[in-house]
């Protein structure tokens, strides 16, 4: 099992609040998607013939790709990868890109899943993170995709926005229910390091975040899901029964991957790589027949602190019998150890070989992951 | 001895006294100016660095004035106030003194009352005006300061630069002709003032001193006239670039003496060498067991390196007799060490030597001075930590050191530095116009008042202008009670402090405030609370913690993801456990940063 990345790295314009790696100016997409498909051929070899289950066009924002450009690199895809007769291929799409002509071309192409960066559904809201949508394009796209048919569908929604009350928050999380979406991504918004919004709240022009209201509003969300009849299957997403994202519970679960584009990352065993987050030396080094990346191999604690990471931010927890075989009993008895005060109170539970989170936990998934942690 | 002189030069910081001295050995060939790295007397980085002298030095140059040839000792001294006793010690041992004012900048406290010192022992003072050749050079204006402190005559005062080399052959001239030779018969018992000590892990213990009377020969059996202990002199000489050892040293020159001492304690700064089969008839006046004023605790960041600890001061103490240290425990720090220093320089200075020389890294107590405490049992118990502090019922009274301090500064200043002082407690007890532009102030102050903030709070009421300097005046009562500070109901005992009644709430206030800043907020509510006995006199509160949730975590965010967690668990490793509160380290320097 192994899934395949591709980040497209242009956006319309900057949300405020994020980090990921982007440009504004579209000068070079031709370039870049030339390059990519040239990579494609370049890392043939890299998940060494597993089959790929899952492909994931992430951003930056993949619904500015042309029909043309989604057919190149869904040809050079094929022709060098082997694909399962099932797989999953999500598109993340901006609600400002969803219109009747795009949405069909998504529709004709092999993408059978969707994941629409909505994020709320007012306006003050949207106005406040900087998305080039309005409020109105954010009920209208989810509309018009579904009757399109495409019916496995994600949107993100993030809370802990300034102007968002408790009240505004659930409007958001009953206009995702009443449109009956079969999977949620809800993040809290954090503020990261050099992006505007961090500017404008150290020079005071932006309030700072409440953490009081980002916890109420993640247990208001952890409720309403599960009254819903979603699975909280990650500390951030909910999914209808069979309706997870199965590329990113790939990244949960460990298992390979392939990122293509600058500053995609890649994980195969024992090492992580990712390209360079500029787009200008990504090409050039690609033209000359060069992946541009840095390569980190894991050492055996840091390979267990990942496990430990990210199998305790799932529903599916910590196996056990895995840290056992792979890390040895002395370090599993430590951990048992470890967790036995947050199993005292309530944040842990252990059960059938499996040690994971509560819902308590999970408000606080980072904190105790930490301490969980080997030196 | 007719040709030899011996002298000092007094100076402040960056007067140029270093600079000066680089210019003497040049010029008299004592080293090259190849080898001449800059400012060769002062040997540790740290001073270096800061551009101060923390130990005094000496070196011995020849120099010749038309056929006579002449010996010159030249005695650097310490130049801050934590070292005083020492400076006291090393112009004891000199005849003359070089003044050496900047030109740019005027006479400082510092150089007063080192100046003082210097008259008080009938030295010869020459003053120089140094730095004349640069821009800003005020050289009339600091003529008649020098004037208006001396009595000198104009003509006397010699300007110079030690950059350019102006003035510097005036300088030998009147080190020849106005410093007077040094008197005392060689023909006497033996008489020796030491005036600073230094450890080299080969040699042991290296004593400075200067003859006054008799001579010191390789393999005498001699004797410490303060201390009692006598030990043979393995090894006697002079003091050039190096070390040079000879078969003899005689009355009126400068050398050192090597014993075989390994422990620096052992010989004391001030003490008297004589020899033991025929000794002087009385020790040179003027030597004092220095004790340390200042405490503080001293803990290692990790709790592992506590022994490591032990070995680092054990061997700073080496070559820092005034260094004192004792084992003591805190709830909040573990194992550490209640240290004693002169001063608060001398404070960072060792903390700094710590992390430089040892790579040893640690957490410093709120630093407090040494009471006396008097019970109603009539015991006397010396306060070195609150927690040495007797039950509040059995003390009768405390008594607190206070120190004289003066202050120069600009006139328009005085009535901020008046209501700095006052609100520390002193009192004015005199104010002296140096010239129209400079004044002095002289107050009475605790000086555990200086302890904390004083010099920083003087430099910025004045604007950088106001130099300062203190020396102890003796133990007098004061209202003083221990201030606590609780972390839910627990008492944090590495932060408590003793602190004058009056000032102690808005203390515990400011304190309280700050520690609200600096702990991070938990997974529960936390109360700090400052108490005096069991009655609190402020109080906050940090709320309980937050989600610390939902960051995403995208495929390509593992790594970053991993190692911004891992950064979280060494940040909690260096956190410290009170009770159930996680403090972070800087918040036991708190006390050091309060502002108002």
């Amino acid at each position: 099992m192994a899934g395949i990345y591709i980040h497209i790295p242009f956006c319309k314009q900057a949300c405020h609040y994020c980090n990921f790696f982007f440009s504004t100016s579209l000068k070079l997409k031709n370039d870049l998607i030339s390059a990519l498909i040239l990579e494609i051929e370049l890392q043939k070899n890299f998940l060494s013939g597993e089959m790929v289950e899952t492909i994931y066009f992430g951003g930056g924002t993949p619904s500015l790709l042309s029909e043309k450009d989604l057919d190149e690199i869904f040809n050079q895809i094929q022709k060098h990868f082997t694909i399962s007769s099932d797989p999953e291929i999500t598109l993340e799409a901006n609600p400002d890109d969803l219109n009747a002509d795009n949405i069909s071309i998504l529709k004709n192409s092999p993408v059978n899943r969707l994941s629409i960066g909505i994020q709320s559904f007012h306006e003050a809201d949207l106005k406040y993170m900087n998305r080039a949508h309005n409020a109105i394009e954010a009920s209208d796209c989810i509309e018009k995709v579904q009757s399109a048919g495409f019916e496995n569908l994600n949107i993100d929604l993030i809370y802990g926005t300034p102007g968002l009350s408790d009240e505004l928050w659930l409007e958001n999380l009953n206009k995702f229910h009443e449109n009956k979406i079969t999977h949620l991504s809800a993040y809290a918004l954090t503020v990261e390091e050099s992006t505007a919004l961090d500017h404008f709240i150290k020079t005071g022009k932006s309030q700072a975040l409440n953490d009081e209201q980002a916890r109420s509003q993640m247990i208001l969300l952890m409720d309403f899901m599960r009254h819903s009849g979603y699975e909280h299957y990650e500390v951030s997403n909910f999914a209808l029964p069979g309706k997870r994202s199965r590329h990113n519970s790939s990244y949960w679960k460990g298992a390979a991957y392939l990122g293509l584009g600058p500053a995609a990352h890649s994980h195969q065993s024992n090492f992580r790589q990712w390209n360079i987050a500029n787009n200008a030396k990504y090409i050039q080094s690609i033209k000359t027949g060069k992946v541009p990346m840095e390569r980190e191999i894991l050492s055996e604690i840091q390979q267990y602190n990942e496990f430990l990471m990210v199998s305790l931010r799932t529903v599916w927890g910590i196996d056990l019998k895995i840290i056992e075989e792979r890390f040895g009993k002395e370090k599993l008895e430590d951990l048992l150890l470890n967790s036995i005060p947050f199993q005292n109170s309530g944040k842990m539970i252990q059960n059938q070989g499996v040690l994971k989170l509560n819902p308590t936990g999970m408000l606080e998934a980072d904190r105790i992951t930490a301490e969980l942690f080997l030196d | 001895m007719k040709n030899y002189r011996n002298f000092c030069i007094i100076a402040h910081i960056d007067h140029g006294k270093s600079t000066l001295a680089d210019r003497l050995l040049e010029s008299t060939k004592t080293v090259s100016s190849r080898d001449l790295q800059e400012q060769t007397l002062d040997n540790m980085d740290l001073e270096r660095e800061r551009g101060i002298t923390i130990k005094s030095h000496a070196i011995q140059m020849d120099f010749e004035h038309g056929k006579d040839k002449y010996v010159f000792n030249l005695i650097d001294t310490p130049g801050h106030v934590d070292f005083s006793y020492e400076v006291s010690r090393s112009i004891a041992a000199c005849e003359g003194a070089l003044l050496l004012v900047d030109a740019t900048q005027g006479i400082q406290a510092q150089t007063i009352s080192n100046l003082y010192l210097a008259m008080d022992h009938d030295l010869e003072i020459i003053p120089i005006i140094n730095k004349v050749d640069m821009d800003g050079a005020m050289i009339e204006e600091v003529a008649d300061q020098i004037i208006d402190l001396i009595g000198v005559n104009r003509e006397d005062i010699i300007e110079a630069s030690g950059k350019t080399g102006v003035g510097v052959d005036l300088i030998f001239d009147a080190i020849i002709n106005r410093i007077p030779c040094p008197k005392g018969d060689p023909e006497e018992p033996l008489q020796a003032l030491i005036f600073d000590s230094m450890f080299n892990s080969y040699r042991g213990v290296i004593a400075y001193f200067r003859i006054f009377n008799g001579k010191i020969k390789k393999g005498d059996k001699i004797k410490f006239v303060n201390t009692g202990n006598e030990y043979f002199a393995d090894e006697v000489g002079i003091l050039r670039m190096d070390m040079e050892p000879r078969a003899t040293v005689g009355a009126g020159d400068v050398g050192y003496l090597i014993t075989g001492i390994k422990e620096s304690q052992m010989i004391k700064v001030g003490d008297t060498i004589t020899i033991k089969e025929n000794p002087c008839e009385q020790a040179i006046d003027g030597f004092e067991d220095v004790k340390p004023m200042v405490f503080a605790g001293l803990y290692p960041i990790d709790s592992d390196d506590f022994e490591d600890l032990r070995e680092s001061l054990g061997k700073l103490q080496l070559n820092d007799a005034s260094l004192t240290y004792e084992p003591e425990t805190s709830l909040a720090l573990g194992f550490g060490f209640r240290c004693g220093f002169l001063g608060m320089l001398h404070l960072e200075i060792v903390q700094e030597r710590l992390d430089r020389e040892f790579d040893m890294a640690v957490i410093t107590t709120v630093p407090q001075v040494s009471y006396d405490c008097f019970t109603t049992r009539k015991e006397h118990i010396v306060i070195h930590t609150p927690s040495d502090l007797p039950d509040p019922s059995m003390i009768e009274r405390i008594e607190e050191p206070y120190i004289k301090a003066q202050i120069i500064s600009k006139p328009e200043f005085t009535g901020g530095i008046m209501s700095l002082c006052i609100d520390k407690r002193g009192f004015l007890t005199n104010q002296v116009y140096l010239s129209e532009t400079r004044v002095e102030l002289s107050f009475e102050i605790p000086l555990a008042e200086i302890v904390f903030d004083f010099y920083d709070k003087l430099k910025s009421i004045s604007k950088g202008y106001a130099s300062f300097d203190y020396h102890i005046i003796g133990m007098r009562p004061g209202k003083l009670v221990k201030l606590d500070i609780l972390l839910n109901g627990e008492k944090v005992d590495a932060l408590s402090a003793m602190i004058h009644r009056d000032k102690a709430e808005s203390f515990g206030r400011k304190m309280c405030k700050k520690l609200r800043e600096l702990i991070n907020r938990q997974q529960f509510v936390i109360a700090i609370q400052a108490a005096i006995g069991s009655k609190i006199v402020a109080r906050e509160t940090i709320s309980a913690f937050r989600k610390d949730v939902t960051a995403k975590c995208y495929g390509g965010d593992i790594s970053r993801k991993r190692k911004l967690l891992e950064k979280q668990k060494k940040g909690k490793k260096r956190m410290r456990q009170v009770g159930n509160v996680e403090v972070p380290q800087q918040a036991f320097l708190a006390v050091l940063k309060l502002d108002d």
